[in-house]
């Protein structure tokens, strides 16, 4: 049975000015389940994702159809804020990026500038995402170094305790290990897999034995279109379509 | 795009298959030949060879962890390898079966046969039959041929069941002298029944590998 329906892609078609990148999506992220994007380089995943907070906005001439909405609100509507969306719906990058700070200031920046200034509170709050994202007893004594001087894989950890912070409901990963080791990516993946059961997460990757191994949902996409979606057991023992079926046998092309 | 070198093991592992279950068939053919000719000398030999067949199992396991291991299969793969792996098991338990027979071949040697055989030939016959198609049905992704295979299974218990009730009812009730003749005719003919059973769950794997579609237990998902 399906937990609820957290975010929802209506009838997507999404351009880069004249070039349709997606065309009639629709797929539900569902609450507190962890969802996957698979398919090969260019499909448009990454562009997909990117709808969820509205980062594509950031990209000149592009242009949106349908409707994404986040708990049965539209967030591309007028009325809404996309700093408001990009609070509740966060996001984790390919590339880790620690803001040029020390550790400490790059979870409490995130507060400040939400308008938080108790220091007593700013304090636990740093410690509290630092222990969810698994990395406080690795930093703890360090807390005024350079974020820099992290390992890509704390890094990474390091930019989800970000999102912790400021208590993301959704959190976007987009490709998050693609640049990390095998024994960092194992702790990304045991975190997520911790996460979900506070927050709803959308993951996109090449790695199709990693969405195998986390996601409870996997959207194989291909050429801008969603091929298929449904359980990811299903997805990976017994696709429906063909293509899902080469894709996944890695006899694509 | 191919994957040539994993498409050439799955090949391979297809032919182990085919070259264990020609083994098996070989292995029941024979036992049910020294059973008609009660013959001591072909019933050893049956015997003897059952550890080739054993070590065949083992190789396609490791075979199948391999691929499982190292490859990580999806889909169509990995029903095909997994199933691969209980086909394998099946064929097996069919050699040993077949060992079982020619084991009452060996007390039954050196008598004569309590009764000319009338249903225990008719369901040696199916046996055969079963085991082939099981395996054809493998090699030709059949599964027509294996949903028909599930269904014969039913011929099989009605035959051990005639048989059963026969040496019971006419000869072991009413003379406890014929017990020790009887016995090893009743035993084959649940021999012959189980390795019956191991041809269907054969062509349930098979199914399951062509179609995703569980039919093990429930006959009536057959469609």
């Amino acid at each position: 049975m399906f937990n609820k329906v957290k975010m929802r892609a209506e009838d997507v078609n999404f351009y880069y000015g004249k070039n349709q990148a997606l065309k009639n999506i629709n797929l539900d992220i569902y609450a507190n389940h962890v969802t996957a994007m698979i398919g090969p380089s260019g499909c448009g995943k990454s562009t997909f994702i990117r709808l969820f907070n509205r980062m594509n906005e950031l990209v000149l001439h592009t242009t949106l159809k349908g409707k994404i909405s986040l708990d049965d609100l539209d967030i591309n509507s007028p009325l809404v804020d996309a700093v408001d969306i990009r609070r509740r719906v966060g996001m984790v990058f390919q590339k880790p990026n620690p803001f040029p700070k020390t550790i400490f200031e790059n979870i409490s920046y995130g507060l400040r500038v939400n308008g938080i200034n108790d220091k007593a509170f700013i304090a636990q709050k740093v410690e509290d995402s630092l222990k969810k994202a698994v990395i406080w007893g690795e930093v703890k004594d360090r807390l005024n170094d350079s974020a820099l001087k992290l390992s890509g894989g704390q890094q990474q950890r390091l930019c989800i305790a970000r999102c912790l912070a400021i208590e993301n409901e959704v959190i976007l990963f987009d490709e998050p290990c693609a640049s990390l080791d095998p024994i960092s990516t194992a702790k990304i993946e045991e975190l997520i897999l911790e996460l979900k059961k506070n927050y709803s997460i959308v993951i996109v990757t090449h790695n199709m034995q990693q969405a195998a191994r986390i996601s409870d949902h996997t959207g194989f996409f291909l050429l801008g279109e969603l091929i298929e979606f449904g359980k990811t057991q299903d997805i990976f023992t017994a696709p429906k379509d063909k293509k899902t079926e080469a894709y996944i046998t890695g006899r694509f092309g | 795009m191919e994957r040539h070198f994993f498409d050439s093991q799955l090949v391979d592992l297809k032919g182990d298959i085919l070259f264990m279950g020609d083994l098996v068939e070989e292995s029941i053919i024979d036992s049910v030949g020294a059973l008609k000719q009660l013959s001591r000398s072909r019933a050893e030999q049956v015997i003897a060879s059952d550890r080739i067949i054993d070590g065949w199992e083992l190789k396609i396991d490791e075979e199948c962890l391999e691929l499982l291991a190292l490859k990580q299969p999806m889909a169509g793969d990995l029903r095909f390898i997994t199933m691969a792996m209980k086909i394998s098991t099946d064929l097996e338990r069919m050699a040993d079966l077949a060992v079982d027979i020619s084991q009452r071949v060996l007390e039954l040697a050196g008598k004569p046969l309590l009764k000319p055989l009338v249903d225990i030939p008719k369901l040696t016959l199916l046996a055969q039959e079963m085991t082939r198609d099981s395996l054809k049905s493998f090699v030709n992704r059949d599964a027509e041929l294996a949903r028909k295979i599930i269904l014969a299974d039913r011929q099989a218990d009605d035959l051990r069941d005639l048989v059963q009730q026969e040496l019971l009812n006419d000869y072991m009730a009413k003379d406890k002298a014929t017990i020790l003749r009887a016995m090893p005719l009743l035993l084959v003919a649940r021999h012959l029944e189980r390795i019956c059973d191991h041809a269907t769950n054969i062509a349930e794997d098979v199914i399951y590998m062509i179609e995703a579609k569980v039919v093990k237990h429930h006959q009536e998902n057959l469609d």
